[in-house]
């Protein structure tokens, strides 16, 4: 698959000469826009399967209690005000005079209904309860106003709320995931209504004149489904669609220059990573060896001058420029520039071949080692390409290197099975702050709290543990953040992971559009506008 | 007669029973769908949960055995992606899948049937050469890459043709088919062509040779001989002779296209059968990629059967129980 996706941009970018010449796309017609986006939704219930694609269609039709702006920062949604009044109590202040679709009025009945109903989802892959779970008691207060009680201290109960869909507890008792694909059930406060739906291909959307925040431009949306890279930019290119999601990044040169395609770009919050096994630290890994393929007694993955030799033999600055075709940009931590807890003197380490050869040297591997690095070939922008740039620059510094690239679903399997010793992935930050990587990558692996889920090279670090878990009990936001900071600047400092770049989210649309780019990867018609 | 479809009915049973099993053993050894699936900031409890909720906590064998026992009631399981049953959802996609494959097969008929007796009957004319020179880039050229051109070319430059997607359908029998509308017909067009030229290249080539095979046999010779038109020798008696190789090959293919219509599919994002099994296999969506594989199994069976009932009209020496 990657291989003939590779092709195929080959061959779109020899004809891409041809296409200067064709004809000039006209505006918009009328009221409608027609967008293509690039992954599929899988469901139109919002509480069915947490997936990026099925999220981003919902906020189209459904509002969350806490909205995030294009910077990923909570701002007020169907809640008004949110604030704990005690350690555990929340309470929530809500929008009045908000209508749901079937003309139903929107009230704290809802927000009980919506809460007990997520847990309720039959068969879900990916259930929204991590959000929701957190909650033990829900109290309506009035109409306008809920308290939240929650088992925990959580003072990100606001980010987890804003991705919850709320719906009218009209819908009765457990509504069907099927309901709602047969648009019987799909009623949100949102922005548009849906209209048709057509898995896989298409969902039309109308817009919902009684929208309690700004109207949206388009009356009609026609939200269509084209995974495949070249023919999402041809629809483009030959006026199909207007407007279109994850611009490839080998036709962004082409694409930059044409006058037919404007483009949007935001940095995001997902970064990519390499990780290091560390389960076998007294020997035994499977993919490191000695310079003449002699088995090693220790890890030399466990000392962390042999892991930030490894990190400043990358040329960072050349995987953003050359492989990644500027679509990234270059980090030394979990987060951009403008994020929360994004750590300001932490630059991304500097490339520096020799420093890292003496480092080396001195960890007691003069003449290097063997590695294998692993990594998807189909999962994220470029990830063949990168890994095999590490490869190279790996080996620069005297590591035999291998690069081996492996397709997406056998590779997460045997990644969480620790069956790799280095190994490439990349991270959404959905949360927007530094807790949400920190908690799920860098915390020790610890299944009954729920800590270091996402944890697959078993790093652990106890001082830096109690840092995160005392940063995660701070409510007052400021404060928080100060430890998140300082936990970052741990993980970083002892290499916990080696992190590459931030990738760009990269839009096209004709050039009379305009498109608020946000940093969370969703594509949104309602933030899609005339360019003047 | 009867034994002989009892005979192919008792094999199929067998050729889906093993299906299955590979399909179930494959799956489980590529990876684990819940990995996949679940949402990366998933905690170790929701994994849990997830794991439990599709039932892949149970061993492999007692989940084969729960899936036969669905699938003898009629019930091949629910998508582990869209919580529909999978054959729902196959259902959905084949209309689009059916009518591209079925106008593609028409255009190889049409098209490569004609072309190929022009070839065969004037080998050495400069017409007939370029013929069969075309027909080389036909199937040696890879099908994204002509898709892809063929986009740049009637859509981006020219923009005589859509560029991708189904168009807009009309309502026949209850469900949506595309070739009603002249929109959707336009849409048709390049999608249909382009899974249709490898295979028009064949039939024109098994034609071709076919033709050059018999015209030099007893039975044109007496046909002639007896004051035959020329018409008549070519267009009844040759092309009835050769038409068995051809209609075996079109038969397989059909199967062929509808099964395995996935490069044209994604290229035009065309929304059929092929996509879906493709995103299915990708995150191991195993009661679709079952469900799919037992029907595209079925499907070929059925065209077998055709195929070789179509012989005995063809060509009446053929008896169907010696063919085994």
């Amino acid at each position: 698959m990657g291989k003939t996706r590779k092709s195929a941009h080959l061959a779109w970018l020899a004809a891409g000469g041809l296409a200067l010449a064709g004809a000039v796309a006209g505006p918009a017609v009328g009221q409608t826009l027609t967008l293509a986006v690039a992954a599929s939704p899988t469901s139109l219930d919002p509480h069915y399967h947490n997936l990026a694609p099925n999220n981003s269609l919902a906020d189209h039709i459904f509002g969350a209690l806490v909205e995030m702006d294009a910077n990923t920062r909570p701002e007020p949604g169907l809640a008004l005000s949110w604030k704990p009044i005690s350690d555990l109590v929340w309470e929530l202040k809500l929008r009045p005079g908000v209508k749901f679709h079937d003309g139903s009025a929107f009230t704290a009945e809802d927000i009980a209904y919506t809460l007990a109903r997520v847990p309720t989802v039959k068969n879900s892959p990916g259930s929204f309860l991590l959000y929701t779970r957190g909650v033990t008691k829900v109290e309506v207060v009035d109409p306008l106003t809920v308290r939240l009680t929650t088992g925990a201290v959580t003072p990100l109960l606001p980010i987890d709320l804003s991705q919850v869909a709320i719906l009218p507890h009209g819908l009765g008792p457990e509504p069907t995931s099927e309901s709602f694909n047969a648009l019987k059930s799909t009623i949100g406060t949102g922005p548009y209504r849906v209209t048709a739906y057509n898995s896989g291909d298409r969902v039309e959307l109308a817009r919902n004149d009684a929208y309690w925040g700004e109207k949206p431009h388009w009356e009609k949306v026609h939200y269509r489904m084209i995974p495949n890279d070249s023919a999402r930019t041809s629809a483009l290119l030959a006026g199909d669609v207007d407007f279109i999601e994850a611009v490839p990044t080998s036709d962004l040169s082409t694409l930059r220059k044409d006058k037919r395609v404007a483009l949007a770009e935001a940095v995001s919050l997902r970064f990519a990573y390499l990780f290091f096994d560390r389960t076998r630290d007294g020997g035994g890994m499977p993919f490191v060896s000695g310079p003449d393929g002699e088995a090693l007694a220790k890890n030399p993955l466990a000392d962390v001058r042999v892991r930030r030799a490894l990190s400043m033999a990358i040329n960072r600055a050349a995987i953003v420029d050359r492989v990644m075709e500027g679509a990234a940009v270059a980090t030394g931590q979990f987060l951009a520039k403008g994020s929360t807890s994004y750590v300001d003197d932490l630059a991304p380490p500097a490339y520096d071949p020799e420093a890292a050869r003496k480092l080396l040297a001195e960890a007691g591997y003069p003449r290097g080692f063997r590695i294998t690095l692993q990594g998807p070939n189909d999962r994220y922008v470029n990830d063949e390409k990168v890994i095999q740039a590490v490869g190279q620059m790996w080996t620069r510094i005297g590591l035999q290197t291998k690069v081996d690239a492996i397709t997406w679903p056998s590779f997460i399997g045997r990644a969480s099975k620790q069956e790799f010793s280095a190994f490439f992935v990349a991270w959404g930050v959905s949360s927007g702050e530094a807790s949400n990587p920190l908690r799920a990558l860098i915390h020790t692996f610890d299944a009954s709290r729920g800590f270091g889920s996402a944890n697959r090279a078993r790093y652990s670090n106890p001082a830096l543990d109690a840092v995160i878990e005392r940063g995660m009990a701070i409510t007052d936001d400021a404060a928080r953040e100060v430890v998140l900071k300082q936990a970052t600047r741990m993980a970083m400092e002892d290499v916990a992971m080696i992190t590459l770049y931030q990738q760009k989210n990269i839009w096209g649309m004709k050039p009379d559009l305009r498109y608020v780019a946000r940093a969370d990867e969703a594509t949104h018609a309602f933030a899609v506008y005339p360019a003047k | 007669m009867t034994t002989w479809m009892l005979r192919r009915l008792i094999q199929a049973v067998f050729v889906m029973l093993a299906m299955t099993v590979i399909v179930f053993i494959g799956v489980n050894v590529i990876g684990d769908p819940v990995e996949i699936l679940i949402s990366p900031e998933a905690d170790q409890a929701e994994r849990a949960r997830a794991v439990i909720a599709l039932g892949l906590d149970k061993p492999l064998w007692e989940q084969y055995w729960r899936f036969l026992l669905g699938a003898v009631q009629g019930d091949l399981g629910r998508s582990f992606v869209f919580n529909e049953p999978a054959l729902k959802l196959i259902a959905q996609r084949m209309p689009a899948t059916l009518e591209l494959a079925l106008t593609a097969v028409l255009m190889s008929v049409v098209i490569g049937i004609p072309l190929g007796l022009y070839a065969g009957l004037k080998p050495d004319s400069i017409g007939g050469r370029l013929v069969m020179g075309a027909s080389i880039l036909g199937f040696s050229l890879p099908s994204f890459w002509i898709g892809l051109m063929l986009i740049m070319v009637f859509a981006v430059q020219l923009g005589w043709l859509p560029s991708t997607g189904r168009g807009q359908t009309a309502e026949l029998f209850g469900v949506q088919w595309s070739f009603l509308t002249r929109d959707g017909l336009a849409h048709m067009a390049m999608p249909a062509f382009n899974l249709a030229l490898g295979n028009i290249a064949l039939v024109l080539r098994l034609t071709r040779a076919g033709v050059r095979e018999n015209l030099p046999m007893d039975y044109v010779k007496f046909a002639r001989a007896k004051g035959l038109s020329p018409n008549r020798v070519v267009f009844v008696h040759v092309l009835k002779n050769i038409l068995i190789p051809i209609v075996t090959v079109v038969g397989l293919e059909i199967g062929g296209l509808i099964a395995f219509a996935v490069v044209t599919e994604s290229v035009f994002a065309w929304p059929g059968m092929g996509k879906l099994i493709i995103d299915s296999i990708n995150v191991l969506d195993r009661p679709v990629i079952v469900a799919y594989l037992m029907m595209i199994v079925v499907l070929f069976i059925v065209i077998n059967l055709l195929v070789d009932l179509l012989y005995t009209v063809l060509d009446p020496r053929v008896r169907l129980e010696t063919r085994e």
